[in-house]
């Protein structure tokens, strides 16, 4: 009997949903998920609009990543930064990537920034608030620069000057004491850049790097890794080993072997 | 109108919500000692914090006591400085009494009587004690918080404990190695290990950062260190 | 993961990459059996680690090699670790609201014999690091080891030596994981399989 194949159904799947309440009632927890505990912020100026992020992720008090990346690519024109539940934020920019994709295809347009606000609140709000993330959303389209913040139950706000994550409070304080209307190009990176360090420096759950992304009418200028204020010391000493210090009980080796081709088929 | 106050949920069912004040907080941090031949390292990283927020880059939670030993303290800052003046006075009413210092030995089991003496409202620290005992060799001491201790070579607590506690096993007490000869340690070798268990920690621990205060306990007196951590 | 208990980690070297896992399949404190399979062989030159549930730890490896056979015949070519590490990702995510309570690991060398390694939560977010991984219930004691004793260039029989140290010190300290170790070195030449000798209490 042949065995058909047939396509994932689309969507969530819930298969393992009661066993899994099952499991937390007997008292077995599910294991941590990684989130982002993180500092993300943007701000507006002259010809248009600076992202910024941490590059930490966190899985409890234990940092997961020390480098991720939390600017999103959503468009050519558009980018997106993530805060909250670190797949969420991956796969929800990734699924809204993919619809911009197809939606310009069809369109023949470039995407806008309201297109994808809205395809992205309309989602988070679908889910009630339980697609836990939390995002700043930037980019330039015909109507000129454009700023949101997206929150995980789907309500939005457009601003000058935005904060996310557990780090907002630190990376706000800075803006509230230094954004000004009409700021130059390097100025305002500068200023996400203290925005985010003082998170980073601050708030135990943001750490690492500092990631900049510019966004005007010309293009994109992603600068991953701006700032490195947290690279590793020297350490004081190596800790190779010699060879044979771990006791082996069983070894198998498998040595790759090139194929020779013989000689080609008469096809003549 | 109705009083609600002890109601907070709109839902049909109503339960009483509780209010309840905790006495304990974590304050975060990590603690470490080895035991040389004749001589002890203890040390302790200096962040103190409270959730996702710093209190304070340096206060130290490794006191020297004045019996010439060095106490590690992790877990509730506030805990760990009271019991510190107690213990201190304890050993000021020692000397006084019997015209000698405290030694190590007998400091360590009084304050596992002092901890269990608070059995059923204990102090929320766990300590680890560090110095050199009455034949001039190093010893160190660790504790929960009700007073079980146990004497060791080497020890690690706190938030970064766990990551921190097989390096030494590894690097102190030579596990897991074989063609190796097992030997003790200097004191240079030992803070050079106790320098990257912390900056190692210091990459993973988001409790653990700022700086790390070492103590070389010798015979001839305590040598501090203080030597910096990232600040993320 | 505290119902079975384990430990995998994965390490970056010089053109190689290494997988090591721990033997133990047991039920909360009473260890069952001590030869459990846990890293899992994809092809040539891809691995992964599958800690967490052990009901799930298999569902997930069967699920995976239907995927990967599929793969093969569709494209008629080898699925690379990265596109294998998104194809888990992907299957993880599509149970968001229901997991499997499993962290992968993945460890392979690509096409052009460039290192990989990534690790997973149990939603599918991928985290691909320039030196090592860690996942599993002695992933602290594992963080602490590697953070230490890795270094770059690791020649083949070098990183070995280091994630070997690295893990078995680790298991020590875990009460649910442990009872030997099998570790996989991943060369393009060649692909070197050790059990290690470990404590076994």
């Amino acid at each position: 009997m042949a065995m058909k194949v047939e396509l994932p159904q689309k969507g969530f799947n819930f298969e393992n949903f009661q066993r899994n309440a099952v499991l937390a009632d007997k008292g077995y927890k599910a294991p941590k998920v990684t989130k982002t505990g993180t500092t993300i912020c943007g701000c507006l100026y002259k010809d248009g609009l600076v992202l910024g992020a941490d590059t930490r992720a966190t899985e409890g008090p234990i940092v997961a990543d020390k480098n991720c990346e939390k600017i999103h690519y959503l468009a050519p024109n558009m980018y997106c930064c993530g805060a909250g539940t670190a797949a969420d934020c991956d796969h929800t920019t990734h699924l809204i990537e993919s619809k911009l994709e197809l939606h310009r295809l069809q369109t023949g347009r470039p995407s806008r920034v309201s297109t994808a606000l809205t395809m992205l609140k309309q989602m988070l709000f679908r889910y009630q608030g339980q697609i836990g993330c939390a995002l700043v959303l930037g980019g330039f389209d015909v109507n000129g620069p454009h700023l949101y913040t997206i929150y995980p139950h789907g309500s939005t706000d457009k601003l000058p000057y935005v904060t996310m994550g557990s780090g907002s409070l630190a990376a706000m304080a800075v803006f509230e004491s230094r954004w000004r209307k009409d700021m130059e190009r390097e100025e305002a990176a500068e200023l996400v850049k203290d925005a985010i360090s003082a998170g980073i420096f601050n708030d135990l759950g943001s750490g690492s790097n500092v990631d900049v992304c510019i966004i005007t009418a010309d293009g994109v200028d992603y600068r991953r890794g701006y700032d490195k204020p947290n690279q590793r010391g020297v350490k004081e000493q190596s800790y190779k080993f010699a060879k044979g210090t771990t006791a082996i009980l069983t070894e198998d080796i498998r040595q790759f072997v090139d194929v020779v081709e013989g000689d080609a088929m008469d096809i003549s | 109108m109705p009083i609600t106050h002890e109601y907070q949920s709109a839902s049909p069912v109503k339960a009483p919500v509780e209010h309840r004040f905790s006495p304990y907080t974590d304050n975060g941090g990590t603690a470490l000692a080895v035991a040389g031949e004749d001589f002890c390292v203890v040390a302790g990283d200096t962040r103190q914090s409270e959730g996702y927020h710093i209190n304070s880059r340096y206060q130290p939670k490794v006191f020297q006591l004045s019996n010439g030993s060095v106490l590690a303290t992790g877990g509730m800052y506030a805990d760990a400085v009271t019991l510190v003046k107690r213990l201190e006075q304890r050993l000021e009413w020692y000397y006084h009494q019997h015209e000698k210092k405290m030694s190590v030995d007998a400091l360590a089991q009084m304050l596992s009587v002092i901890l269990y003496h608070k059995r059923f409202f204990p102090y929320y620290v766990w300590n680890t004690l560090g110095g050199i005992d009455g034949n001039g060799k190093g010893c160190v001491f660790s504790y929960d918080p009700v007073g079980n201790y146990e004497k060791h070579h080497w020890n690690c607590t706190g938030s970064a404990g766990h990551l921190i506690q097989p390096f030494l096993d590894n690097q102190i007490g030579f596990k897991h190695m074989q063609g190796i000869q097992r030997r003790f340690l200097t004191p240079e070798e030992v803070v050079r290990i106790v320098k990257d268990s912390f900056t190692s920690a210091t990459e993973r621990d988001i409790y653990t950062g700022d700086y790390v205060e070492i103590f070389i306990v010798t015979a001839g007196g305590i040598d501090v260190q203080r030597v910096p951590l990232k600040r993320d | 993961m505290e119902y079975n208990g384990s430990a995998i980690i994965a390490m970056k070297g010089k053109n190689c990459v290494a997988i090591a896992a721990d033997r133990r399949f047991g039920v909360q404190a009473l260890t069952l059996s001590t030869d459990f399979k846990k890293v899992f062989q994809m092809n040539e030159r891809v691995f992964i680690g599958l800690p967490g549930l052990a009901t799930d730890v298999q569902t997930l490896y069967e699920r995976f090699r239907f995927k990967t056979n599929m793969y093969k015949l569709r494209e008629e070519r080898e699925i690379t670790p990265s596109t294998f590490a998104r194809m888990v990702s992907s299957t993880l995510y599509e149970k968001r609201f229901g997991p499997y309570f499993c962290e992968p690991v993945i460890a392979g060398l690509e096409k052009d014999g460039t290192p990989y390694i990534c690790t997973m939560d149990l939603l599918g977010c991928i985290t691909t690091p320039a030196d090592f991984v860690v996942s599993g219930t002695a992933s602290n004691q594992m963080y602490g080891m590697a953070e230490s004793l890795w270094e770059p260039d690791l020649e083949p029989e070098e990183l070995f030596e280091t994630i070997s140290q690295s893990l078995l010190n680790a298991v020590d300290r875990d009460a649910i994981s442990g009872w030997g170790a099998v570790v996989h070195v991943i060369t393009p030449e060649r692909i070197l399989t050790r059990t290690l000798k470990g404590r076994m209490d």
